[in-house]
């Protein structure tokens, strides 16, 4: 499928089809949500508060965009949890080294995370282990390492000012964190779109086979991709970390399952080779608001589990329902 | 070939998982300072009778090409109810275990409709039901602890001794295998779950029953987590909704499922392979403690041997003739 070609199709076609369901359904949900948490209180609309949440939802953002270039290779990342905590870690640790440190603290705790997800991708792409096993024993190495890097405590060392300025100021009222995820999200649409290697990873998240005999390096992209979501990955931890101030023992665990909603929630096919990157940010912004409105209208913690359970299936069984098994 | 071939290739990973936890089970026991004896074997079939129990319950789905990541938190759910009505005299008890065994089954019910009536892919379907199923066990218990009246009579006899040797947890595993894993492979929902798991739409154009035998598949994964939340409540005498727990458990599950010799593709392995995966994957962490090696690094040390474990699969490439073969 060649670029002329889509695109011509695209706007051959009559405007109602040219619509995404997906991301269609899934705009439609945060102006639901927005409506019901407006009944309840007007703030809902008010731009600090949305401005708030696309800070809060920043951080998984730019995990999510590493996730998405998984899932759309049709495999998944299960070591995002303790990434971000060693991406976290590892630039705070950076800091305590001296001014030198301070300087480097960003890359170095990102260059760890491309490290991590070097070992899943040459595991998935040169080892052919299903990548839900070997992210899952990346994921309890790097913790591994961690626990014993820190010997099991919070650790001392803080973020750096860096990172602070990056996760936790904002400049005209529009918080930094949010920029940086504009800009990650810039650079992941131009890739997918724009670039033979987004071409090629939807072609691998389509057939691997047929990618591969029509010349596309297929093992060099997966491991790629693998690297840029544990960067990513590692990247967000680094945010988090200049946003609270410090690292903390397992502060990642809260976004594996949000940051892989997020993508199949904005239409993603889990199984790979479709989506768009606009369905990821309504999925991520979904995903904030439904747990801001939760936690606002102070409903028990049991009360949103149940609650987040059921909108992620009830939104799914509108879009994301696969063929019917036949012949 | 012959038959005893045939046999040797399909029960391959079984026995590769036997053999990894008869040599790792026999390290543990040699440098064990109290050597091989009944209490060191209660020990360590206690410590391994929970994951074993998941890690079945979890074979049962991947057998059908799928996945469970609700499996930890039905066995949370279950855990919490237990510690509610495993209370008073036999017959309440034993309506207790009733009550708790059934909810699995709904929790695996609940799972198989969405799988199967609302067709959406098992690892997104079942992270979102496990929320759910985790906010039903924070409901029943906000905090940790148990009922006053907590019956502990049916707890000791499953976490003892049966004639002060064999481990009664690994008489329970054994039952649990001879009574439902066995007749449950010969029947023809078992055959259909295997077939579905190598190819789902040969088992369409055969007329095999799909539907039934996946609903099956992930009632069960249900029942034997309720099993494992029973146990949980057996040792502990109380309920407690941890989500890292619920969390460990499934990822736990699905390494000793690897462990075990079940494909994650599906239609290849058994529930006993899973067993020795599970026993095998516990059999790490104490291999650890009698190396003394220190407490800090046991995780790494873990996640190592693990890493090391899953890699091993990889040594089919170099029978690799044709590179397509790669992508199969």
């Amino acid at each position: 499928m060649s670029d002329t070609t889509a695109q011509a199709a695209t706007k051959s076609r009559p405007w109602r089809q040219r619509i995404d369901l997906p991301v269609v359904t899934a705009f439609g949900c945060i102006v639901i949500l927005l409506a019901i948490g407006s009944l309840y209180s007007p703030n809902f609309l008010s731009p600090e508060y949305l401005l708030q949440q696309l800070k809060v939802g920043a951080f998984l953002g730019v995990i999510a965009t590493g996730m998405m270039l998984v899932i759309l290779l049709g495999q998944i990342d299960l070591s995002v949890p303790w990434t971000v905590t060693l991406g976290a870690m590892m630039a705070s640790a950076a800091v305590s080294w001296g001014p030198a440190g301070e300087v480097f603290a960003i890359p170095f705790g990102v260059l760890c995370g491309i490290a991590i997800g070097l070992v899943n991708g040459i595991g998935v792409a040169y080892l052919r282990i299903p990548s839900m096993i070997i992210t899952l024993a990346v994921n309890a190495v790097a913790q591994g390492l961690m626990v014993a890097h820190t010997g099991g405590f919070a650790p001392q060392d803080s973020a750096s000012a860096a990172m602070k300025v990056l996760a936790a100021q904002s400049t005209f009222g529009v918080p930094h964190a949010v920029l940086v995820w504009v800009v990650v999200g810039a650079l992941a649409v131009f890739m997918l779109t724009r670039t033979t290697f987004g071409r090629a990873v939807y072609g691998i998240g389509n057939k691997e086979v047929a990618a591969y005999l029509s010349g596309v390096p297929t093992q060099r992209v997966v491991m790629i991709a693998f690297a840029l979501c544990g960067g990513l990955a590692a990247f967000g931890g680094v945010l988090l970390a200049g946003y609270a101030g410090k690292a903390a023992q397992s502060m990642g665990d809260a976004y594996l399952l949000p940051a892989i909603a997020a993508v199949v929630l904005g239409g993603t096919s889990i199984l790979g080779g479709r989506g768009s990157y606009l369905g990821t940010v309504a999925g991520v912004i979904l995903i904030t608001l439904l747990q801001s409105i939760l936690s606002v209208m102070q409903i028990a913690e049991f009360g949103r589990q149940i609650i987040y359970g059921v909108v992620i299936i009830g939104m799914l069984l509108l879009y994301g329902r696969s063929a019917k098994v036949s012949s | 070939m012959k038959d005893w071939r045939f046999w040797f290739n399909e029960q391959r990973g079984t026995l590769l998982a036997l053999a990894i936890f008869i040599v790792m089970f026999g390290f543990y026991v040699l440098n064990h300072p109290a050597g091989f004896t009944a209490n060191v074997v209660q020990t360590a079939a206690n410590k391994g009778v929970l994951l074993a129990l998941v890690a079945m319950a979890q074979t049962f789905v991947v057998l059908t090409a799928g996945i469970d990541l609700s499996v930890g938190m039905v066995f949370i759910l279950c855990n919490c109810l237990a510690s509610y009505v495993i209370v008073g005299s036999p017959l309440m008890v034993a309506g207790g275990v009733l009550a708790v065994v059934l909810t699995g089954a709904v929790c695996g019910a609940v799972n198989a409709a969405i799988v199967i009536l609302g067709r959406l892919q098992p690892i997104v379907a079942t992270i979102a039901s496990g929320a759910v199923f985790f906010g039903v066990a924070l409901w029943l218990r906000p905090f940790p602890g148990s009922d006053p009246t907590f019956s502990s009579d049916l707890a000791d006899a499953l976490t003892g001794k049966v004639f002060g040797v064999i481990p009664a947890s690994l008489i329970f595993l054994a039952a649990t295998v001879v009574l439902i894993w066995i007749p449950f492979r010969r029947s023809v929902s078992g055959r259909t779950v295997y077939a579905v798991g190598s190819s789902e739409v040969a088992a369409f154009m055969s007329g095999m029953p799909i539907r039934r035998a996946k609903f099956l598949a992930y009632v069960l994964s249900g029942v034997f987590a309720s099993f494992a939340g029973l146990y949980l409540t057996f040792f502990t005498y109380s309920g407690e909704a941890s989500a890292a727990n619920g969390n460990t458990y499934t990822l736990y599950s699905i390494a000793a499922v690897v462990l075990g010799g079940v494909s994650l593709f599906g239609g290849r392995g058994s529930a006993i392979g899973a067993i020795f995966g599970a026993l095998a994957f516990r059999a790490i962490g104490d291999l650890l403690f009698v190396f003394e090696i220190d407490p800090l690094w046991q995780p790494l040390f873990q996640g190592l041997v693990l890493l090391v474990a899953v890699s091993v699969g990889s040594a089919r490439l170099f029978q690799v003739r044709n590179r397509l073969d790669l992508f199969g």
